[in-house]
């Protein structure tokens, strides 16, 4: 691959990884949800999230011409090698915790993935509209849960709470721009996810203000998925994914 | 208490099952009718519900992304099924919530086949192939029962039903045809799960405590012996096709009656499992009485903040 192949295989892999996690994520809920309507409501979040990361990974491998797979790059790479932003791995935690963290992801990929329509790359182009449209539909749902928790009982605002604090530290990791993205948005191809960053906080700040729920912004940073540094999660959750693929390596399914 | 007006209600009631006409959800029906109903109808859907357990033990662990897609959302077709199957039964003048607690207390039972384990991924492919495959011949048949709301779903559901089954055979056939680890897998997913399959269609029609006011009310259509042996017969070939050895050593060809001889099923496990002592039962309930609990405080915020609202508009037109 020559530099530019390069980078844009990178670009496309985290973006590919942010989405399997966070659909490996989502689809724990499925027979754990308050309602059986979320139940179907997360699985389909996930599905979407799935049909992302498959777009990504089946263009990134055809970018890379060496014959490989969807499943070869998200079956037999390791904790190092894995470069999602660190907000699409943590653990689930509890209903309000998933949801703070959908909304925020949501808000995000609205703006990022509205710009993304715009890649001067025609297939990302394609893919960030099919994405576009389930983001809309997804943040239509997680700001009313949101509000709802936020202002129904003090149980639910105390939880919401613990998740804005928990996830504070992981958001700006989202806005974080690597050298090789920066020659990518000079190209056309990528979005500049540090312009979006203002945004992002006055939008969320507002949107909780109104149910009296504070979130100063997204300037502290933990940084590092992109270069394969993770939380001590993710290791578990890819021996528990890729288990089948490691133990009979090669086969089909 | 039967009056002079349910007595002629009766006469009419006997005359639309009889002129197999649909029963409506405000027409007039016996009691006994209505429960004998909500039995069968909640069960159906309290066995979506916990089929999404042993199933879901594999998302998380699915060999490929196409796998753990198509399972995700099979799955989530099951909730779905719940879900439409519950509304049907509220539509009989019961809630959502007393069923739950009906199947939480053990009231109510769901298929005893969920009570069994997913070992392996080939379970998966098995439960698929097998016990979506019993529920179509079972749910085939419902599609002519009198209430109209059961039907109705049934007409829905099993046209989803026979993809989950395709996927399921599909699933086995990769397998069947990979490498020796791999067919070993299938072959003892299909040993494990056939026999429960089998008793998915109850006890035989001798013994069916239900079956004799089901028939003559049309509730249930065609009999549990008679269904069962239609899914045999259906099935073995299918085995053949994908070339793995016969879970049943009596399974042969019957010339005179057209129809495949097969092996008693072992009825003393079957009311085991029935009567709580499969090897999941217990963890099927823990699961689902987990999840009801945790989510508690999310039912409870919404129910506030709906009142708070109500409140608010209350004051604002004031």
């Amino acid at each position: 691959m020559n530099k530019n192949s390069e980078n844009l295989y990178r670009f496309l892999v985290g973006l590919a990884d942010d989405s399997v996690v966070l659909s490996h994520r989502l689809s724990e809920w499925c027979s754990n949800g308050p309602y059986l309507e979320e139940d179907i409501a997360l699985s389909n979040i996930a599905l979407d999230y799935i049909g992302r990361a498959r777009m990504f990974y089946q263009y990134a491998v055809e970018i890379e011409g060496k014959g490989r797979t969807e499943d070869d790059i998200a079956y037999h790479r390791n904790e190092r090698e894995f470069t999602n932003t660190l907000i699409h791995e943590l653990p689930i935690n509890d209903f309000a915790f998933t949801m703070v963290r959908q909304y925020f992801v949501d808000v995000f990929y609205c703006e990022y993935l509205q710009q993304l329509t715009q890649s001067s790359d025609s297939q990302v182009a394609a893919i960030a509209a099919k994405a576009l449209k389930e983001s809309r539909y997804h943040l239509k749902r997680s700001e009313p849960w949101i509000k709802q928790l936020s202002e129904g009982t003090e149980e639910s605002k105390h939880r919401v709470q613990l998740a804005l604090d928990e996830l504070e530290n992981f958001v700006g990791e989202m806005f974080l721009m690597e050298d090789w993205e920066k020659e990518l948005v000079e190209q056309g191809i990528a979005v500049d996810r540090e312009a979006l960053q203002a945004d992002w906080d006055k939008q969320v700040q507002e949107f909780l203000a109104e149910s009296e729920m504070k979130f100063p912004d997204s300037q502290l940073q933990i940084r590092g998925g992109r270069n394969g540094i993770h939380t001590e999660h993710l290791g578990h959750m890819l021996s528990e994914m890729q288990y089948l693929q490691r133990v009979h390596p090669g086969l089909k399914w | 208490m039967q009056t002079v007006d349910d007595a002629a209600a009766q006469i009419e009631f006997d005359r639309r099952i009889a002129d197999e006409q649909k029963i409506e959800p405000t027409d007039w029906m016996p009691d006994a009718y209505r429960k004998n109903l909500i039995r069968q109808m909640s069960q159906h859907a309290h066995s979506e519900v916990i089929g999404m357990q042993p199933e879901g033990n594999w998302i998380t662990r699915a060999p490929s992304l196409r796998r753990k897609a198509v399972l995700l959302s099979k799955v989530q077709d099951e909730a779905g099924h719940g879900l439409y199957l519950y509304s049907a039964t509220e539509s009989l003048g019961i809630t959502r919530s007393e069923l739950i607690e009906a199947l939480q207390t053990g009231v109510a039972k769901y298929a005893s086949i969920f009570n069994y384990p997913t070992l392996t991924w080939a379970d998966v492919g098995a439960i698929g192939w097998l016990v979506d495959g019993a529920a179509i011949v079972n749910q085939i048949s419902l599609q002519r029962t009198s209430y109209g709301p059961y039907s109705r779903a049934m007409i829905r559901i099993c046209k989803e039903e026979s993809f989950h089954q395709r996927q399921g055979y599909e699933i086995m056939y990769e397998l069947a045809h990979g490498s020796p680890e791999q067919k070993a897998m299938a072959q003892d997913a299909m040993n494990r799960n056939w026999w429960p399959a089998l008793m998915m269609f109850g006890p035989h029609d001798s013994d069916s405590a239900h079956s004799g006011k089901s028939m003559q009310w049309k509730i249930k259509r065609q009999s549990n012996d008679y269904l069962r042996q239609k899914f045999i017969d259906q099935t073995v070939p299918q085995i053949e096709v994908l070339g793995l050895e016969m879970p049943d050593p009596e399974i042969k060809w019957n010339e005179e009656l057209g129809q495949y001889d097969s092996g008693e099923i072992n009825w003393e496990e079957f009311y085991q499992v029935i009567n709580g002592s499969g090897p999941c039962n217990y963890q099927r309930l823990k699961h689902h009485k987990k999840a009801h609990q945790d989510g508690e405080w999310v039912r409870e915020a919404v129910r506030a903040y709906s009142e708070k609202q109500q409140a608010k508009k209350e004051q604002k037109s004031a």
